[in-house]
């Protein structure tokens, strides 16, 4: 077993796949630097050269597009965006064409690509260096979406994206990467076996998230348990295509859900976990309404007081469900926006 | 020799390029198979036309009848371990290293069969044995792929006596393409990285209804390859012969591991935007210039140099004309009777994992 940071796990994702397998190289803006991915790929192209940890000039639709290519010419290329506010700039490679090859092709072709986006956000950084858009792209069949929340899956999850034969958004969070763990050795993982996990049981509600939300879930199921209530907390890992036996399942046991997502409510995902839930699990089940929790409707703000305001922590989690135990969660107004800050 | 003004001059003119191909010291026999390449492609759109206009074809086509001598030109010096990617007008470009004109007919007929299984129509081929890994109409969205099939040629490293002979990404796009950001970043990169990429423009003056001189500063697009220090060729895209030639000069360069290549081949189509219509009444400049392209033919001038050398006749044209004629007929009824995809199809093809699961 070796200890590691979620950082440093992502690390060692990076050295298996390019020790292990001659057709993955990675690709992408700073990567000869120390400044832009952190301890997560410190001194790989020192490791396995600069022709296979490639640093681009600041193009990131050709560089998705040319991974894309590259992806249906027998590499497994990972692409990395720094920050995913400007990975938008790669959204015709990613979504009209990587998503799209198989099918139109007749599933013929298919770009072995990862994308990993960088949700990098606080600092006062503001409204074009912190957005979590994963609801975005969880949207486009034929492009998968994986968000790991744990060290374990930091680096498994990796792995197993650039693997897979499909296109792949692999999305972390810098808010993550304090995290440790003891991890045995690494090995090939197969993105077929990647399901949404319990990663803490419970009786008497359901929290779902997924990447930073998940660990919000789990310090907020850590208080609830010292106030002597048991929340179970489920975490998505792959959050297209969307799996929902694990939280039917659960909220069957607990009858309560409450879903937090770390981007905006309106078409987002925690509305979507409800909606899949709401479908499936028979209504006399639950015992309230299901709640979600995301940011409020604006961009992220550059003021430190409105951050603060801004970001919900596990204090407003556990906050929420006493609300729900208590049946103190009213219906909500007709506009969606409406905020609860 | 265009290069000081930026413009293409007479290569723009369609009233130069007349007159029948200089082919001296070309192997006539290769001349042949490229003459009856570009009829079949031409005779496959006109029947693709012809189809449209019985409303037997529903999915948009946009032919490239007229502009055949690109796709045969470049084609012949492929191979097919290179990774060549098209556009919404790639009928030519998908038949032209060798895909059957079946697999074309029957892809537009949305059928089984068809090359893309039915699952593509006329925007969305595939060809990938032949080399020809995919055709997709977003304009400029296949040309930074392209850049990406020659960083895996260049990691594939292949070698031949001793020497670098990489396989190559061959992007075709057009001269609106040109006016799309990518294109550019795509350009940069391919030059600094030292890519085995063959960008291949061709500019037929038009996007859509809108002609170059509305949309550009200058009509010459290979301003862009100079401005990115890019080997680039402008040649008279009617010329089956310049076309190849052009071709193996660029890729001489960039199978040596010595960079990319740009070729601007400058052509004019004669159908409309999309569909059979010749569109004369669309957009400016149009109406008055086709008549006088059609006299820029790619396929006469070439059969005139053959036939000014002695190695066809008008007979034999007549001939191959006719055979063309039959294969594409016969195409056509195969795929007609052909079966639909199964509608399973719709979701099993969205990813390359069983059923979209894990």
């Amino acid at each position: 077993m070796t200890q590691y940071t979620y950082g440093t796990a992502l690390r060692e994702g990076f050295r298996h796949l390019l020790a292990n397998h001659k057709d993955v190289f990675a690709i992408g803006q700073g990567l000869w630097s120390p400044w832009y991915v952190g301890s997560s790929m410190k001194d790989l192209d020192k490791e396995f050269g600069k022709d296979r940890v490639i640093d681009t000039p600041v193009s990131e639709a050709a560089t998705t597009g040319l991974a894309a290519g590259s992806g249906l010419c027998n590499y497994r290329p990972i692409v990395i965006h720094p920050r995913m506010d400007f990975m938008v700039l790669a959204a015709d490679p990613m979504v009209n064409q990587a998503a799209k090859w198989s099918h139109m092709l007749g599933g013929q072709a298919h770009p072995a690509v990862t994308i990993r986006g960088i949700i990098n956000r606080g600092g006062q950084q503001g409204a074009q260096h912190s957005q979590a858009l994963h609801s975005w792209y969880a949207h486009i069949p034929g492009l998968k979406v994986v968000m790991p929340a744990t060290v374990a899956d930091a680096r498994d999850l990796l792995i197993a994206s650039t693997l897979c034969d499909d296109p792949v958004l692999f999305i972390d969070d810098r808010w993550l990467y304090d995290q440790t763990d003891e991890l045995p050795d690494s090995k090939d993982v197969s993105l077929h076996d990647i399901k949404p996990q319990v990663l803490r049981e419970g009786s008497e509600i359901t929290l779902v998230g997924a990447g930073h939300a998940t660990l919000l879930n789990l310090k907020a199921a850590e208080m609830l348990k010292q106030g002597g209530l048991d929340a179970e907390v489920i975490d998505l890992r792959v959050i297209n295509p969307l799996e929902y036996d694990t939280v039917v399942e659960s909220v069957k046991k607990t009858g309560r859900l409450l879903v937090t997502d770390g981007s905006w409510e309106t078409c987002g995902l925690a509305g979507e976990i409800i909606a899949g839930a709401t479908e499936r699990v028979p209504l006399n089940h639950f015992k309230c309404n299901p709640v979600r929790m995301s940011l409020p409707h604006a961009p992220a703000p550059t003021s430190g007081p409105l951050e603060e305001v801004y970001y919900y922590n596990e204090e407003d989690i556990v906050q929420r469900v006493h609300d729900m135990m208590n049946g103190r969660v009213k219906a909500k107004g007709p506009s969606s926006f409406e905020m609860t800050l | 020799m265009f290069t000081e003004t930026l413009e293409l001059g007479k290569l723009a003119d369609p009233a130069e390029f007349r007159e029948k191909l200089n082919i001296a010291g070309e192997d006539p026999t290769l001349l042949k198979e490229e003459l009856r390449m570009m009829t079949l492609i031409r005779k496959a759109e006109e029947k693709i036309g012809d189809m449209i206009n019985e409303g037997q074809i529903q999915c948009p086509c946009h032919l490239t009848i007229g502009q055949e001598a690109i796709a045969a030109g470049v084609a012949r010096h492929l191979r097919k371990t290179d990774r060549a990617f098209g556009t919404h007008r790639s009928h030519g470009h998908y038949l032209a290293p060798g895909n059957s004109v079946h697999g074309l007919f029957a892809e537009i007929l949305g059928k089984a069969t068809g090359c893309s299984k039915g699952m593509g129509g006329s925007m969305h081929l595939y060809g990938g044995e032949s080399g020809f890994v995919g055709s997709v109409p977003i304009v400029a969205g296949t040309v930074s792929m392209a850049v990406g099939g020659g960083l895996a040629a260049k990691m594939d490293n292949k070698q031949e006596n001793g020497k670098n002979s990489w396989d190559v990404g061959v992007t075709y796009f057009g001269d609106g393409a040109a006016e799309e950001g990518s294109v550019h970043e795509s350009l940069n990169f391919a030059s600094v990285f030292k890519i085995p990429v063959l960008f291949v423009c061709e500019n037929n003056l038009f996007s859509s209804h809108l002609h170059i001189n509305y949309r550009q500063s200058n009509d010459l697009v290979s301003r862009f390859a100079m401005a990115h220090n890019v080997n680039y060729r402008v040649v008279d895209g009617n010329d089956v012969v310049a076309v190849a030639k052009a071709t193996k000069e660029l890729l001489d360069v960039a199978r040596a591991g010595e960079g990319p290549g740009f070729l601007e081949v400058v052509t004019y189509r004669w159908r409309g935007h999309v569909g059979p219509r010749e569109d004369i009444d669309v957009g400016l400049k149009r109406g008055e210039e086709l008549q006088h392209w059609k006299l820029r033919d790619p396929i006469k001038r070439l059969f005139e140099a053959l036939e000014a050398e002695g190695h066809m006749s008008e007979k034999d044209f007549a001939a191959l004309n006719e055979d063309v004629a039959t294969e594409v007929n016969k195409a056509w009824e195969q795929a007609e009777k052909d079966p639909y995809p199964e509608t399973s199809q719709l979701l099993t093809a969205v990813y390359a994992t069983p059923k979209g699961g894990h």
